[in-house]
């Protein structure tokens, strides 16, 4: 094998599992040393820079984080990185002085945003600090767009919305158009913008398309329409016997009000596996909590009604098939239908794009899934001033990921506002600095905690059943978010080697609690991973390689389960490994841009 | 030394022996050596041996006497028994214990200063005897606790780390073992572990006195140019093919390397120095031959590593002397204290 490069930013980012995988690319355990640390502001900060919503995200994030989180590769479980999130949010002191100042000065580009999403509440927030006049519209009275309609109370608190939809939008630079929703892109156009970024999300909810929905309409409802009914109040009962078609997060959100709003037989029915639901499993969990059952491998086959009304429904029983490919499909399994009675159905089996303001000739593409053609880095349309992202650039996906578009877009828009090449993309903010401190001394806190994943403390299930709007999980307090900061390996301190200074001693080797570390003759990738100390299997993990050693061998180190705990870094004699914090920050538009109209 | 003890977390698909530990579970407390020492990575060598052999930790005795070398069982083995004994007296306490209880597996850690120097004669009669041990000297040529004199196994002509030369001639911990009758004697390096490994286990499994001289470089005082037991000077010599196969018990040990392997280099005092694996014409089961071939390649100024001789039919102490087949705290009162007519009847015999 080559030599690695660690030169290139994303070597040493993707060793920072979570970070790897946040769609913002959030510095995960540096956030999570300033919550061990107490600095709750500081660590809300870190989060805000990245995700503009850590209170938000610290409820309701899909987490990709953790699946990624090391943690979980060597013990039974990864470190609540989203909770502590949300510890971070909950503790703070006041931050609004430590956000970028908005200049009093404009740059004199407008740009408008569609919705007021997270998507363009991100673009609005990374541009307005640059002097730009970001005018964004949305049809509803407040701002959050799915985060104020779709996700219930008793998962976020309005406050919290309240709050970080105005570290977006309110501190100036920002003209919000609410109770306005915009009908024609054609006359957005004609209004003058330097660019309009569309984040009006996926907000249609698909239909059920079998015999008596229609007649039954009265008690069928889009799972993503009910939620934002109950979110405005409008809705505040249910009947007593609820079936929710649908197995994703949405489905999830919708059993649970169901369940606070007067409905106490729920059930949760899924056309596929209870494992290969949508639904975040810690989701499921909560659902299934609240006295849900998930009914899985039942397909919907008739709605049945008593003139006009609903009496319940009819189910196929279905079993998965996986032809040699490897694809799925569901086949009767030829028992006989179920049929469950109910007086109401909530239909969350999926969302789509629609986007009936834009004009056909309005100089925007779309593929044959309804989808904006866009370029992926710049999430540039066919018009080059129009810029898509959250769910409406393609398809739904999560906060985080509209989060991620959002300072995507807002880079492409400066690029765009400055005459620059949209994909001319700046580099990320990289920085890497030596922890050592003395002998055996670390600017960070090297000792391994061996504690389980602590849970989050919860709301009996009596007391959140009863109100919708009491929030349900309590987030750790203080002590617990220390524990669970500490069950951090701190992926983001390197193991940097140096062969040159090496004496190939072994004690590294020696030393390592998890055989990361192998003295040997070079070989190919493959091969080589069969011959380590302990055989490298994860393949999606890097192998870390660096010759010029006197004996001729190559250092290999496996990276997939290192802890991170300095201990190599400890016994080597002569400063050979060296333990250095890697701090990555993805580019945002830079203050300096467009300041000289 | 480090401050934190090792993380217990482990790699995920660390393999289990045929007792159910992993080697893991053959380790000690951290090591309060300096960091790159020798002697650690001996004490892997050994972890490593001892699950190899899945030998049950709480059956092991390890013992030491004084010294950097002799601070290492802490750091294995943290379920076996130790005994941390006096300056140069492991080998009489490591006799005591085999003579009381000879179902444990007896270990004796030592070093240069601690056999070569004050415990020399209990080293000697140790080995004389035949106990039934498994007795590692990690050598580094120095007195690392004192800051770095010449200890007796340092070569004529090393030189110190503040310039000294060494005037007087070394004492060959290995060859003196052959010539005491130990039975099963080789020679290894810290930094060759695919070597000492199998060393470490074929000695363990050895019944007999069982010796290893193992060259184990001390970072702080003697690893600089113009050392003849530093890493680089013993790795420049040694072109890492140096393995031996795995070692059955009682079995003829054979090396994979090709014969006569043989590496030169000058140092920059004009000394040269050669590390080689054992020949082909050398026969580790003939002791005359040994002996020869030690002095031979000593004359030509070469550190022989591999094993040197091997007696595969030894006859340990016990053996020798026709004591119980069982270990003293089995016996019953009775057995061990037959009473007053039992002592007339041997009192009787002796007049």
């Amino acid at each position: 094998m080559k030599p690695t490069d660690i030169s290139s930013p994303d070597y040493f980012h993707k060793v920072v599992d979570c970070q790897w995988a946040c769609p913002a690319h959030t510095p995960v355990p540096e956030y999570i040393r300033l919550i061990a640390a107490g600095r709750y502001s500081d660590a809300y900060m870190v989060n805000w820079h990245s995700n503009v919503f850590p209170g938000i995200l610290g409820r309701t994030c899909d987490r990709p984080c953790e699946p990624a989180c090391r943690r979980g590769r060597v013990e039974e479980e990864p470190v609540a990185i989203c909770r502590l999130k949300r510890v971070a949010a909950d503790n703070k002191g006041e931050v609004l002085s430590r956000m970028p100042e908005i200049p009093s000065e404009r740059n004199g580009k407008r740009i408008a945003c569609v919705g007021a999403g997270p998507a363009s509440m991100t673009v609005a927030r990374d541009l307005a600090p640059l002097g730009y006049e970001i005018h964004v519209f949305d049809g509803a009275a407040k701002p959050g767009g799915f985060i104020r309609q779709q996700i219930p109370r008793f998962r976020l608190p309005e406050e919290v919305i309240d709050e970080e939809c105005g570290f977006a939008l309110d501190r100036g630079g920002v003209v919000s158009h609410m109770n306005r929703r915009v009908d024609s892109l054609k006359a957005l156009l004609a209004e003058g913008y330097d660019a309009v970024f569309v984040g009006s999300g996926a907000p249609r909810g698909r239909e059920l398309d079998v015999p008596g929905r229609k007649e039954a309409a009265a008690n069928i409802h889009l799972g993503i329409d009910w939620l934002a009914s109950v979110s405005f109040g409008h809705v505040t009962s249910i009947g007593k016997r609820v079936i929710v078609l649908g197995g994703g997060n949405t489905a999830m959100d919708c059993c649970r009000s169901a369940r606070r709003l007067g409905g106490e037989e729920v059930k949760v029915v899924v056309r596929s596996g209870f494992d290969e639901m949508k639904a975040s499993p810690w989701e499921k969990e909560d659902a299934m909590h609240e006295g849900i059952p998930i009914l899985n491998f039942l397909v919907p086959k008739e709605v049945l009604h008593d003139n006009g009304r609903l009496t319940g429904m009819v189910f196929e029983k279905v079993a998965a098939q996986y032809d040699e490919k490897g694809r799925r499909s569901l086949l009767p399994t030829g028992e006989p239908d179920v049929t469950i009675e109910c007086d109401d159905v909530l239909v969350a089996i999926g969302q789509e794009n629609a986007f009936p303001w834009i004009e056909r000739d309005a100089g925007i593409e779309f593929d044959r899934w309804g989808l904006p053609k866009l370029d992926a880095d710049t999430l540039q349309s066919t018009d080059p001033r129009v810029f898509f992202g959250g769910d409406a650039a393609f398809g739904p996906k999560n906060i985080i990921w509209a989060v991620a578009h959002g300072h995507q877009a807002a880079v492409s828009i400066d690029l765009l506002c400055k005459g620059e090449d949209v994909k001319a993309r700046p580099a990320p903010d990289v920085r890497i600095a030596s922890q050592k401190m003395g002998i055996h001394e670390w600017a960070y806190d090297n000792a391994v905690s061996l504690d389980l994943r602590y849970k989050v403390p919860q709301l009996p299930a009596e007391k959140a059943l009863r109100d919708i709007t009491a929030e349900v999980e309590l987030g750790y307090d203080r002590e617990m978010a220390y524990l669970e900061t500490q069950r951090c390996l701190n992926c983001d301190v390197q193991t940097v080697f140096t062969a040159k200074a090496c004496i190939e001693c072994d004690a590294c080797v020696d030393i390592c609690p998890t055989d990361c570390i192998t003295f040997t003759e070079n070989g190919e990738e493959d091969e080589l991973r069969t011959r380590l100390k302990a055989p490298a299997v994860n393949t999606y993990q890097d192998l870390y390689v660096q010759d010029g050693l006197k004996t001729g061998r190559v250092m290999v180190k496996d990276e997939d389960v290192c802890l991170h705990c300095g201990m190599c870094a400890e016994r080597c004699p002569t400063g050979a490994w060296d333990m250095q914090k890697f701090l990555l920050e993805t580019a945002k538009p830079k203050a300096h841009a467009c300041h000289s109209r | 030394m480090s401050y934190l003890p090792k993380p217990k977390l482990h790699h995920p698909k660390l393999p289990t022996n045929a007792i159910g530990l992993t080697r893991r579970d053959y380790e000690g407390a951290i090591s309060t050596l300096c960091a790159g020492c020798g002697h650690d990575s001996i004490s892997a060598a050994i972890i490593q041996a001892c699950f190899n052999l899945s030998l049950p930790p709480h059956r092991v005795a390890k013992l030491s006497g004084i010294g950097c070398s002799s601070k290492t069982p802490t750091y294995f083995l943290g379920a076996a028994h130790g005994f941390n004994s006096v300056h140069g007296r492991m080998p009489s306490v490591l006799t005591g214990a085999y003579l009381a209880n000879r179902d444990l597996i007896y270990l004796g850690v030592s070093g240069d200063g601690d056999s070569a120097s004050i415990g020399f004669g209990q080293f000697a009669h140790s080995i004389r005897r035949g106990v039934n041990m498994t007795y590692i000297v990690e050598n580094n040529g120095v007195y690392g606790l004192t800051k770095g004199q010449f200890s007796a196994t340092s070569d004529k002509g090393s030189v110190a780390k503040k310039g000294n030369v060494n005037t007087d001639q070394p004492i060959d911990l290995a060859a003196i073992a052959v010539q005491l009758g130990a039975t099963f004697v080789a020679r290894s390096f810290s930094g060759d572990k695919e070597q000492l490994v199998p060393l470490i286990e074929a000695a363990l499994l050895h019944e007999g006195s069982a010796f290893i001289d193992v060259l184990s470089p001390c970072v702080a005082f003697n690893n600089h140019p113009g050392s003849t037991k530093s890493y680089d000077y013993v790795r420049e010599h040694n072109d890492a093919l140096n393995r031996l196969d795995v070692m059955l018990p009682r079995q003829e040990i054979t090396a994979s390397y090709a014969p006569g392997a043989l590496t030169e280099v000058v140092q920059h005092d004009g000394s040269i120095l050669r590390l080689r694996k054992l020949h082909d014409g050398h026969d580790p089961t003939d002791r005359t031959s040994a002996m020869h071939y030690l002095m031979e390649r000593k004359a030509a100024g070469e550190i022989v590593t591999g094993l040197i001789y091997v007696e595969p039919e030894a006859t340990p102490l016990h053996q020798n002397l026709g004591t119980v087949p069982v270990a003293l705290n089995s016996l019953g009162d009775a057995d061990l204290c037959p009473g007053a007519d039992a002592l007339e009847r041997i009192n009787a015999s002796l007049r």
